[in-house]
């Protein structure tokens, strides 16, 4: 036992990562290959499908509408699910265990439940889907995630900075956008980011709710029977890059202001 | 709790929460709740009332009238009675695969990588990784990567793993694998989330006191951890059993292992059986309830998020 987490630990832990990476590495090496109609077999390198993307006109046209849903739904789910957390970890109120399990419930339900009751309750009520019932699901399901995520960070705020700002007769408003907002920052960004990845990647309540409408997943899973071409895979790559520096950028200015904090004291 | 990893991890303030606040508290809580309310409950509700739904009298596909037809639930019981055996069992392995992986693996980054911040961080970032990739095309990957032909399917035909005529994709053991693989960061980040709170030095405390390596995990490591398995758990083991994309046969299943998903899928959006997709989720939906609440009864709601 010893032993093994002296060596056997890191070495099971190298595996396990490098087989959560490997499918990542693949489809962005794959977006680099020199095919013309399915991307299977590796046929050489080439920057075309990079420069091209567009090319398969129907592609972007469903990143543009990926893109667009993402960032609506990111914001009105953000803007909810804040005010959720602070209310949650800040306040005592009546029905808080219901508060709690019902927004539990949303990320507990399966996709394919939360998808056929949305499509549900859209065709009892006689509304068409498209933008509209997408940007709706995905602000639903991206809630509770939201919450999560800021609670986390409400959590290791110490109420008394607030209590400091009412006693030099700040008025709410001034406490929460001076104390509480800036403090809360760095959670609301990871929130949204998370938010904009579960938009982004979801796929199966969207084929149900979004009638027409093609998005970058639904795109991806229509190709899936003729075979999946490669500009699918530049696109991927290209925001598996951004969302990972984005996520480095974050850190590490989060790990030298905490660096600077502990100079000063 | 399961997703405190991506909001950072400073440690939490104890008692924060004291304050009363009629008013503020029902304006941060209404807009939320209600949007919840109105497209999470409300549809749960109205695949409630389609499930009972009955054939239109002029015998149009598609069109239904409402009803009580009780019968819709025991026809989906008896003809997807293998689909709802598959969707569970596929999930119960899958399960217990990931966290088989993510245990070791959250252990590792939580409690041995302490000492090592930056790095600790770096590793965190590599386990999330996969959400900001389409999972679809990471599916595809391991199709692709597991196709016949290609070096692994060769080493495994050639060491006779399978013989020359079996193919894996398509298999119950390829949709296993699926599934194992998309959800890995679900299990390991809410035993990250734990096990980097965990105190070592009632690690040390055991060893002094005599107690084997192995006494001291079974003992101590796994009990203080379990908050952490059984939100992972949940996590892992509730979206398996909706799962429709690895199942599919265009991804790394066939026609042969198809689960609870792909038959909702099926009957909802191509054979316009609204009644019967709807039975079928609300039967799944039942199932999940019941398994909440047995955790809602041991641990409580405050954990939940």
């Amino acid at each position: 036992m010893r032993k093994f987490t002296k060596l056997g630990l890191p070495i099971y832990s190298f595996l396990a990562l490098v087989f959560m990476l490997i499918p990542i590495a693949y489809t962005i090496f794959f977006s680099f290959n020199d095919s013309t109609r399915s991307n299977t077999v590796w046929e050489g390198f080439t920057l075309g499908h990079w420069l091209n993307v567009c090319d398969k006109g129907a592609i972007c046209e469903a990143l543009g509408n990926s893109l667009l849903i993402g960032a609506v739904s990111t914001l009105i789910a953000t803007v909810l699910g804040t005010a959720l957390a602070i209310a949650l970890v800040r306040y005592t109120f009546k029905f808080r265990a219901a508060v709690n399990l019902g927004l539990f419930l949303p990320m507990a339900t399966p996709e394919v439940v939360l998808g056929a009751g949305l499509a549900a309750f859209f065709f009892n009520a006689g509304f068409p889907s498209g933008m509209l019932t997408t940007i709706i699901a995905h602000v639903m399901f991206c809630l509770s995630f939201v919450v999560v995520t800021v609670k986390a960070r409400v959590q290791t705020l110490d109420p008394v900075l607030e209590e400091a700002g009412r006693d030099l007769y700040a008025n709410p408003n001034q406490v929460f956008w001076k104390i509480t907002f800036p403090l809360l920052l760095p959670g609301i960004i990871s929130a949204a980011l998370l938010s904009f990845a579960l938009s982004f990647d979801d796929f199966i309540i969207t084929y149900f709710n979004s009638g027409s409408v093609t998005t970058f997943p639904k795109f991806v899973y229509v190709a899936a029977s003729r075979g999946v071409p490669a500009e699918a895979n530049v696109i991927a790559s290209a925001v598996f890059i951004l969302a990972i520096l984005i996520v480095l950028v974050v850190q590490i200015a989060g790990a030298v202001k905490r660096r600077k904090l502990a100079k000063t004291n | 709790m399961a997703f405190a990893a991506f909001g950072g991890s400073a440690p939490a303030v104890a008692g924060a929460a004291n304050r009363k606040g009629g008013k503020i508290v029902l304006a941060l809580l209404l807009p939320g709740l209600i949007y919840l309310g109105l497209f999470f409950l409300t549809p749960l509700f109205s695949l409630i009332i389609t499930s009972l739904e009955t054939p239109d009298a002029s015998g149009a596909i598609g069109v239904y009238q409402y009803g009580f037809e009780i019968g819709n639930y025991w026809s989906v019981m008896t003809d997807y009675l293998p689909q709802i055996f598959r969707s569970f069992f596929y999930a119960l392995l899958a399960t217990f695969f990931a966290l088989l992986i993510s245990y070791p693996l959250a252990y590792f980054i939580g409690v041995k990588m302490r000492a090592r911040p930056m790095l600790q961080r770096l590793l965190v970032t590599l386990v999330i990784a996969p959400f900001f990739i389409s999972f679809l095309l990471r599916t595809i990957a391991w199709k692709q990567i597991l196709s016949e032909g290609g070096p692994i399917m060769q080493w495994v035909h050639s060491v006779g793993l399978l013989s020359p005529d079996q193919y894996f994709i398509g298999t119950p053991a390829a949709v296993i694998f699926g599934l194992t693989y998309n959800f890995i960061p679900f299990m390991t980040l809410p035993l990250y989330t734990t096990l980097e709170r965990f105190d070592v030095r009632l690690i040390e405390a055991g060893s002094d006191l005599y107690a084997s390596p192995a006494k001291v995990f079974r003992k101590i490591t796994l009990p203080i951890s379990m908050p952490g398995v059984i939100s992972g758990t949940l996590l892992t083991f509730i979206p398996i059993t909706g799962d429709y994309v690895n199942a599919s046969r265009d991804f790394l299943g066939s026609s042969k292992t198809s689960m609870i998903g792909n038959m909702v899928e099926a009957d909802f959006l191509q054979n316009l059986r609204y009644p019967t997709a709807s039975a079928l989720s609300v039967l799944l939906m039942a199932v999940i309830l019941v398994i909440v609440s047995v955790y809602v009864k041991k641990s409580g709601t405050e954990d939940l998020l």
